[in-house]
């Protein structure tokens, strides 16, 4: 790296690193777009067989149900991560060598993954939980849940090295993760500084509780491993799913706090109005590093002998961390927004669309996170209503709508193409659609993964497979558009 | 409580759906001072913030008191309790005794037998009224009482393996006066 940092505070590299950075985006774009696409493939597929409309066997429904969950975490993670770096590397200088080893550590996993799947029948589900993984009665091999779990545990080690690259460089350019997270401004001891990067402030909380998630996961990962082949073995089991459930939630949750990087630093550009950091804008993120990893007990709240403290403080906590997107980021672009004179594209509609989803897919999640509305909302459909929500809604709407600023929508002020139209509104539709049946077969108490539904409950699951269906087309015009004129877009200035 | 949660979380939506429509339709008309902008909805957003914590506060006390899950500690009594012993296996319930009746607190003791497994109540219009999870090497204590008698169903809610959805048991509730 010949680069050297300019007095602006950005990063300067040479065009060949830059040439090189980008073509490393792109791919991290296409791969996650081209594996979420799959993975709606695989849940069109499942709501279509829960809905009696096709025929396939349960072996093959909880091998897809578990490619699905693993599958959507993955590229969730990779496309998330080619947004965060793409920004963060304005201000501190990352490696594009180690940039590309995760990419291809990812990939390998991801063949592992589906070769336990798909050639071993492991059916476990994306959260291996202890002990279904070891006790499968007959429908996979320990080899086949060994693999798996190896698959996870190596995408895991890859992104530890990328965060590791994080924080050097961070450490670097800030002297400590306390002052990038802007806590040094917030407490008082430096004057606030307006142009402090968004970039920075949550890619240091991104790194921190992503860097302790996925340690716990090595931890209960290895510990699944052992006990595979050696039964003997037997660690505790609340104790394996407090260790999952730590390192499911926080790394997921990430996804988003990674990809709002693209809100922040875009929509000011399409507004023409700045977007200035704050102590109450660091306040909020400062809070969200212990929000995002205290919740998770939030999803054991039908486990008994957890302490009541440990789920009250879920309870709060998940209240909590709806204040910062509905106090601060989904209200500050809202004000951005707000008789700017921004011109509707596809990229700002979904960015724009992205905190809609965002906020408002709080609302069902705070909700089941509270202990009494649990005991008739827990592990029925309204779960994946809420994530669908906020993935489908929040999450991608991010990547997406970065995914066109890349293939140079904004820049050659054209109109809206026909199909990009046709996509947004699909894929708008079908979303909405999506997450509101879930939403509703969850307050007729159905069970989420279930690979044969009631009689009663089939209505649900057809009126969802149509809306999936939406979901497909608007996916598979937005990942043909990154595919056939993202290789070949210009960096966006 | 589940429709009112259903209906609490559409107002919600639409609330915030309703916001985003209103700054839609006002984003194509300009105000140049956005300074002002900031000043003006900025003290909306001081106020927005306390109503949630005000709200935040208010819905955690009372939600929490008393705490909505039973005592786990306690050893609870024949005499003032129906206890069932329920376990979870690959792929089946074992239940001790199978029928209960009205009015008095049914104690379930659910463990799993191999891995973990979800103990869901349903009554006869198969809506969920109570569950607890079923791990190995814990026993949760359910406390629940049924107001009305039928034939209730035992549905697995956690994933289990390939035949978690076929985990199916039933429940007799009878009246208490026919006993």
């Amino acid at each position: 790296m010949s680069g050297t940092a300019v007095a602006s505070g950005k990063v300067e590299y040479t065009d060949s690193e830059n040439r090189n950075a980008l073509i490393a985006v792109k791919a991290h774009l296409i791969a996650g777009l081209s594996v979420f696409l799959l993975m709606m493939l695989g849940g069109l597929t499942m709501r279509a067989a829960q809905g009696t409309w096709i025929e396939i066997g349960v072996d093959l429904f909880y091998q897809i149900m578990t490619v699905h969950g693993v599958g959507v975490v993955g590229a969730a993670v990779i496309a998330s991560t080619g947004v965060q770096w793409h920004f963060l590397r304005k201000y501190v200088r990352l490696s594009n060598a180690i940039f590309w080893t995760n990419f291809f550590i990812f990939l390998t996993g991801v063949v592992m993954i589906l070769g336990s799947i798909f050639l071993g029948g492991y059916g476990g589900a994306w959260t291996f939980l202890y002990p279904l993984p070891a006790i499968s009665m007959g429908a996979w091999s320990t080899g086949a849940a060994a693999v798996f779990q190896l698959g996870v545990l190596i995408i895991g080690v890859g992104l530890l090295i990328l965060y590791l690259d994080f924080g050097r460089a961070i450490l670097a350019r800030y002297g400590s993760l306390a002052r990038a997270l802007g806590l040094t401004m917030l407490f008082g001891k430096e004057p606030v500084d307006p142009a402090h990067p968004k970039a920075v402030v949550a890619s240091t909380m991104v790194l921190i509780v992503n860097f302790l998630g996925i340690a716990a996961g090595a931890v209960v990962l290895v510990m699944g491993l052992i006990n595979l082949y050696n039964p003997e073995f037997q660690p505790d089991a609340m104790l394996m799913k407090n260790l999952i459930y730590f390192f499911g939630h926080v790394i997921i949750n990430a996804t988003i706090y990674a990809s709002v990087i693209a809100v922040y630093e875009l929509l000011p550009r399409y507004t023409g109005r700045p977007w200035k950091t704050n102590k109450v804008f660091l306040a909020a993120w400062f809070a969200i590093v212990f929000m995002v990893m205290g919740v998770y007990p939030h999803h054991l709240l039908m486990d008994f002998p957890m302490p009541a403290w440990a789920m009250i403080a879920a309870q709060v906590l998940s209240f909590g961390s709806g204040i910062p997107v509905l106090v601060v980021t989904g209200y500050g672009a809202l004000m951005l927004v707000y008789r700017s004179g921004i011109k509707w594209s596809t990229t700002t509609k979904l960015l724009f669309l992205s905190m809609f989803g965002w906020a408002a897919g709080v609302i069902p999640a705070i909700l089941d996170a509270m202990v009494t509305i649990n005991r008739v909302f827990h592990n029925t459909l309204w779960v994946p209503g809420h994530f669908h929500f906020y993935l489908l809604l929040g999450l991608l709407p991010m990547i997406i709508g970065f995914t066109y600023y890349l293939a140079g929508e904004g820049d050659r002020n054209e109109q809206p193409k026909a199909t990009d139209s046709l996509g947004f509104y699909a894929y708008l539709i079908g979303a909405f659609m999506t997450s509101m049946v879930f939403l509703a077969s969850g307050a007729n108490s159905i069970p989420r993964r279930w690979a044969v539904h009631m009689e009663e409950w089939v209505t649900f699951a057809q009126v969802g497979t149509i809306a999936a269906a939406l979901v497909v087309l608007g996916t598979l015009l937005f990942t043909l558009r990154a595919i056939f004129i993202l290789p070949g877009a210009a960096n966006p200035r | 409580m589940i429709s009112t949660v259903y209906a609490v979380t559409l107002a919600c939506m639409a609330f915030i759906a309703a916001v985003f429509l209103f700054v839609i339709v006002n984003s194509k008309e300009v105000e140049a001072d956005y300074p002002a902008v900031i000043n003006k909805w900025y003290g909306v957003r001081s106020k927005w913030f306390f109503f949630l914590l005000t709200l935040g506060i208010v819905i955690t006390f009372a939600s929490t008191n008393p705490f909505p899950i039973s005592d786990q500690k306690k050893e609870y009594q024949e005499d003032g309790h129906q206890l069932v012993k329920v376990g979870a296996h690959q792929w089946y319930w074992t239940m001790t005794p199978d029928t209960v009746e009205t009015g008095k607190p049914v104690v379930f003791y659910v463990t799993g037998e191999d891995v973990n497994h979800g103990f869901g109540i349903y009554d006869e219009n198969l809506t969920l009224v109570g569950q607890t999870q079923a791990m190995p090497g814990y026993t949760n204590k359910l406390v629940h009482t049924f107001d009305k008698p039928g034939k209730y169903k035992i549905l697995c809610l956690e994933y289990c393996g390939l035949a978690h959805h076929a985990m199916i048991t039933e429940l007799t509730v009878e009246k208490a006066d026919q006993q």
